[in-house]
């Protein structure tokens, strides 16, 4: 058997295509909705951190350092395996997304946050002076420079969102991961483990390069 | 008798830092006043004061057209009335012109969109820059940036106006256009009041010139009388060093 019988047999990958198609279905499922509710939650963090009273300002920092240094997996087999103990037992799509949400809300909130700091003193204090109210001033005037901002890094972290949902393989998601080590095994040949690995490849590098375009855009800094 | 803008006991502190030592000030209605005065000597942290961009000390009072400048709803009351220019103008980066003009009103007055634009363009003609009005900040000169800034504060027809260093971080050649501006506001009736380092304008156009000194106002009184005949050494000096040359 040569190298390519053995790695890229048409003949498995063909075979194992819609398996694969239906494991990358998942993935970009379970992907788009960690992303959604990693900004929904990241925003009100960073909004909590910044402009909360002290106490809750103290829990927002708390759940944003300690989400940054848990790794991902050993959360998701937390929630997996050990939850079920205290009679909390999420299915695998919900434990993986819970996990890679709670993950993703706490970076996404450091981005918030630099991106409203990195927002001019000046830029405040003008509509404080001309009696914005504080909804007004971030709908207004602070978010819409902030986002501008953020645009790069936020995409960065949707792109390590959807390549951690890898991860959910081990609570048994069948993700695009899970089923290509599925069609491995009953294939008796590791071309489909292959075929994910150009499918991840081919589906996240338009981003990967969107991101490139994006950072030399905005990163220039034009004011 | 209290002043249209009074200021009573007026102090405030960075740490240990002693910026304003207990000013009381009143202001007439329709007056425009300078502020002048060595750096560091507490005239932007005065008028930033009036408008509660600084806290000051819980004792200290301060009333604009007799709402006190206090917190919550009375504050947002206080600086609907209230313009203020900055030295770095402070744009909105993110909006044309005309919206940076059209914003505080419709957010804040709840005025329509069409009457905003028409007031905006009204403005932007008064400070004369109507033609720029669907630019960007940015790409505005500083002293065009400076009157946008003015016809921005004006939008919310202000009863008092507040100004600190106006001209100051502007290129020597754009400081005029912008004066002009101020002159011609001068004849409004709106109050001013003017942090500047520019005496010709304070001579000119001031109907009293404050010197403030290490959180203290020193001496008030007509520009002729100060500039002419100062009362107090430090005025002296502080005149003699920014005309002498």
């Amino acid at each position: 058997m040569d190298i390519f019988q053995t790695f890229f047999n048409i003949d498995v990958l063909v075979r194992t295509f819609p398996l694969l198609m239906q494991g990358l279905w998942v993935t970009v499922q379970l992907g788009l909705c960690a992303i959604i509710a990693g900004l929904a939650l990241g925003l009100g963090l960073a909004l909590v951190r910044i402009y909360g009273a002290r106490p809750v300002r103290l829990i927002a920092r708390i759940y944003i350092d300690v989400f940054r240094s848990i790794p991902l997996l050993v959360l998701l087999i937390i929630v997996y395996y050990a939850l079920p103990f205290v009679g909390i037992r999420l299915s695998a799509f919900l434990s993986a997304l819970s996990a890679l949400t709670m993950v993703s809300a706490a970076y996404t909130a450091e981005i918030f946050r630099a991106g409203i700091e990195a927002i001019p003193k000046g830029q405040f204090e003008a509509s404080g002076a001309l009696g914005l109210s504080y909804r007004h001033m971030m709908v207004d005037v602070i978010l819409p420079q902030a986002i501008k901002i953020v645009i790069p890094p936020l995409t960065n972290n949707s792109i390590n969102v959807i390549k951690d949902t890898a991860l959910a393989s081990v609570v048994a998601m069948p993700d695009l991961l899970k089923q290509a080590t599925q069609a491995q095994a009953l294939a008796a040949n590791p071309s489909p483990l292959i075929g994910a690995a150009i499918i991840y490849v081919a589906f996240l590098w338009p981003l990967v390069a969107w991101v490139s375009r994006l950072e030399r855009r905005f990163g220039g800094g034009t004011r | 008798m209290a002043g249209f803008v009074s200021i009573h006991n007026l102090r405030k502190s960075f740490g240990a830092f002693e910026a304003l030592r207990g000013i009381s000030l009143d202001i007439a209605e329709g007056e425009v006043v300078c502020i002048i005065g060595p750096s560091g000597s507490g005239k932007s942290t005065l008028i930033r004061c009036i408008n509660r961009l600084e806290d000051f000390a819980p004792e200290s009072q301060i009333s604009v057209a007799g709402i006190p400048v206090t917190t919550g709803r009375s504050l947002a009351a206080v600086r609907a009335e209230v313009g203020m220019v900055f030295q770095s103008f402070n744009l909105f980066p993110h909006l044309t012109v005309r919206r940076n003009v059209m914003l505080a009103p419709m957010r804040v007055r709840g005025v329509s969109t069409a009457e905003a634009a028409e007031r905006a363009d009204k403005l932007l003609t008064r400070v004369g820059i109507s033609e720029q009005a669907d630019k960007y900040p940015g790409t505005l000169s500083g002293g065009q940036q400076q009157r946008v800034a003015i016809a921005r504060a004006l939008a919310m027809e202000p009863k008092v106006m507040l100004f600190d260093e106006p001209t100051s971080a502007l290129d020597p050649e754009m400081v005029g256009e912008v004066l002009d501006v101020m002159k011609s506001l001068a004849h409004t009736g709106v109050t001013m009041i003017v942090v500047t380092h520019e005496m010709g304008f304070a001579r000119q156009v001031a109907d009293r010139v404050i010197f403030m000194d290490a959180g203290e106002v020193v001496e008030i009184g007509a520009p002729a009388e100060i500039f002419a005949n100062p009362q107090h050494d430090r005025t002296r000096h502080f005149l003699s060093a920014v005309l002498n040359h």
